[in-house]
């Protein structure tokens, strides 16, 4: 190996690859523009909805209920529900959406307030559907409040106090630091879209460099010059992962200034969905440094792919299982329950995005870090002295 | 000098078995001297070729070129050899001269002997004009002039031209045969091949007539034209080729 061999094929490559406009669109336009005008439409398109939803009102049938006027005098009063006439086929308008929701009021209900026995109030609803959820949600909180409001005449009649039926309070406080509480939201997504925005942006210069010199007919030029094959092949892992680096860190970087922006413009919006979003700097430098062993992973493993295809073709089909086979363990940072443990540590990718999910929520769980980061050390390895031993095969080279 | 001693290479293909594609060649070849492969597609002279310039490994027997055992040291074989073939492409998104530079770079040279030796190539070539034009813009012949402005970049003793004018026109193909003669001037080795006689016919010193990996008759044109008793290459070369079983 030499380092100046090495230097000046590292130099060639990543001035080939930035005069290519498809590595500057995929390594700098996409994660610098797309990424927050994605997440800003997605978010603002979302809260309208909600927001239009909220305002609408919902058609909801009243089953029953002839003897029990002031139950349905209170009923009544909700602004955002709209009373409809009972008909049989209630189960179906719900399901055709002509009405949101049904509830039926058994008879006697008013009469059993007093001190008959627990009757029962039946809401029919579509599951699933925001809107009848929505009703649903009404017609709940309607009935909760009106057996807190009965709770409490009867017991004015005992001359009791709400203390009788709450013989002790049960209060929870949270300890963890407010990074903690926003990491754990921010903590699951960050490290997914860091993973993925990793491996895809190795794709295309890891293909290129390799089954795309090969299609060129420069890749026989390349291999008349003395240089090492291995020089050859670490010179170009180091751009692919350069490329790679830089396209997480772009994401990441617009990901950032994203959240800052709606903190500081939707901050009264936030606050109400009760989204917390701070997010310690510090962390995103941890989470930048534990996936440069892992950007070498996927440059090396990429590599490997676009060398063995004999065309980009050939290398962009390979890469769509690949795709599928990191985006799902690089997803259970998504999912709840999921943590750290030392099977988990040394599992690649699913460590790394486990370990980020960590660190963005405060958590330096150090002997973790150091298994996590030997292993990744260990796998980008493995897969780099792949890379170099198949570009010393000429079967794999010249594959006919 | 190059020096072939039963140089072989088979290869496994999954429909057809073992291919023997260079069967024991071997021949030598003094400075000064154009050596040239003459055969059909298929008949092992670009393997050869390949071989020679260590882009592919022999599965058995060796040559010497340079002085250098292609199996021993292929790095530095490489560093003393030229090798041009139609396979052999430019990167499209560098300039003429960018791309030159590099490869000189890649032949370890300093980078103050780069740009002097890509200076006097290109005026000697009279690439001048396009030097800062981008090697994908550049015309067929243009192009053709930077391969071997590439190929040239660290004053190879050893040239080898596989089929260097396959796919050009006239006056790019005389350039290049120009060139090759040039090469022979200053007392370079050159390996040449192709299947185009006239070519052969015009340039090589020694002629190998190539085929099914073997070569069958070796020898300067008139010698060839004696053991056949025939005129025109063509002929000569069908008769020797045809005599085989």
């Amino acid at each position: 190996m030499k380092l100046r061999d090495l230097g000046v094929v590292y130099r060639k490559e990543l001035r080939d690859l930035l005069r290519d406009r498809r590595t500057i669109i995929s390594m700098i336009v996409v994660p610098l523009l797309l990424m927050p005008l994605l997440s800003a439409g997605v978010g603002a398109v979302a809260l309208h909805q909600v927001k239009e939803v909220m305002k609408e009102t919902f058609s909801v049938m009243v089953l029953g209920g002839d003897d029990s006027p002031t139950t349905l005098a209170e009923l009544r009063k909700l602004e955002n529900l709209e009373f409809v006439a009972a008909a049989p086929d209630f189960k179906q308008q719900i399901a055709d959406k002509k009405i949101r929701a049904a509830v039926e009021i058994p008879p006697g209900f008013d009469a059993a307030l007093q001190n008959g026995p627990p009757a029962t109030i039946k809401i029919y609803d579509y599951e699933g559907e925001f809107k009848s959820e929505t009703a649903t949600r009404t017609l709940r909180d309607f009935f909760s409040d009106w057996q807190d409001t009965t709770v409490a005449q009867r017991l004015a009649q005992r001359n009791l106090t709400s203390d009788f039926i709450h013989p002790f309070n049960v209060e929870t406080t949270n300890v963890a630091p407010p990074e903690k509480v926003s990491g754990n939201l921010l903590g699951s997504l960050l490290p997914y879209i860091i993973l993925i925005t990793c491996l895809t942006g190795a794709i295309y210069p890891a293909v290129d460099l390799t089954a795309g010199e090969k299609e060129r007919g420069t890749m026989e030029t390349l291999l008349s010059s003395p240089v090492k094959r291995i020089d050859l092949a670490l010179g170009k892992c180091l751009t692919v992962m350069t490329v790679s680096l830089t396209t997480m860190g772009l994401s990441l970087l617009s990901c950032g200034v994203s959240l800052l922006l709606v903190r500081t413009y939707g901050a009264n919006m936030m606050r109400n969905n009760g989204l917390p979003l701070d997010l310690n700097p510090m962390a995103l430098v941890g989470a930048f440094a534990i996936m440069v062993p892992m950007s070498l992973f996927f440059s090396s493993l990429l590599l490997s792919i676009g060398l063995f295809a004999r065309s980009s073709k050939e290398a962009n089909t390979y890469m769509q299982p690949l795709m599928i086979m990191m985006i799902f363990p690089a997803m259970i940072s998504l999912l709840p329950g999921f943590e750290l443990n030392e099977v988990r540590a040394v599992i690649p990718v699913v460590n790394v995005s486990l370990l980020c999910k960590e660190i963005f929520s405060g958590t330096y769980h150090w002997n973790y870090i150091a298994i996590v980061g030997i292993s990744s050390c260990l796998y980008a390895g493995a897969a780099l002295a792949a890379a170099v031993a198949l570009f010393k095969r000429e079967s794999v080279i010249f594959r006919a | 000098m190059v020096e072939v001693q039963s140089l072989s290479k088979a290869f496994r293909d999954k429909k057809r078995g073992l291919i023997r594609a260079v069967d024991g060649v071997s021949f030598r070849c003094a400075p000064g001297q154009i050596y040239g492969l003459l055969g059909v597609n298929g008949a092992g002279k670009t393997t050869t070729l390949r071989m020679l310039a260590t882009i592919l490994q022999p599965t058995s027997g060796t040559a010497k070129v340079a002085g250098h055992d292609i199996v021993a040291a292929p790095e530095l074989v490489r560093a003393n050899v030229g090798f041009l073939s139609t396979a052999t492409a430019l990167y499209d998104r560098l300039t003429a001269r960018e791309l030159v530079e590099y490869f000189g770079r890649l032949n370890g040279m300093p980078d103050s002997r780069v740009r002097e030796r890509v200076d006097s190539i290109f005026a000697l070539l009279d690439m001048n004009e396009f030097r800062d034009r981008r090697c994908g813009k550049l015309s067929t012949g243009m192009k053709q002039k930077v391969s071997i402005a590439r190929a040239l970049v660290h004053d190879p003793v050893v040239m080898i031209f596989d089929e260097p004018t396959l796919g050009l026109d006239v006056l790019t193909a005389r350039t290049i045969v120009g060139f090759i003669r040039d090469c022979r001037t200053r007392g370079k080795t050159v390996i040449f091949s192709s299947h185009v006689m006239s070519e052969v016919e015009k340039l090589c010193d020694v002629i190998a007539i190539i085929h099914g990996g073997r070569i069958l008759a070796e020898g300067t044109l008139a010698q060839l034209r004696e053991r056949t008793g025939l005129m025109d290459l063509e002929e000569v070369f069908v008769k020797i080729v045809e005599g085989q079983p």
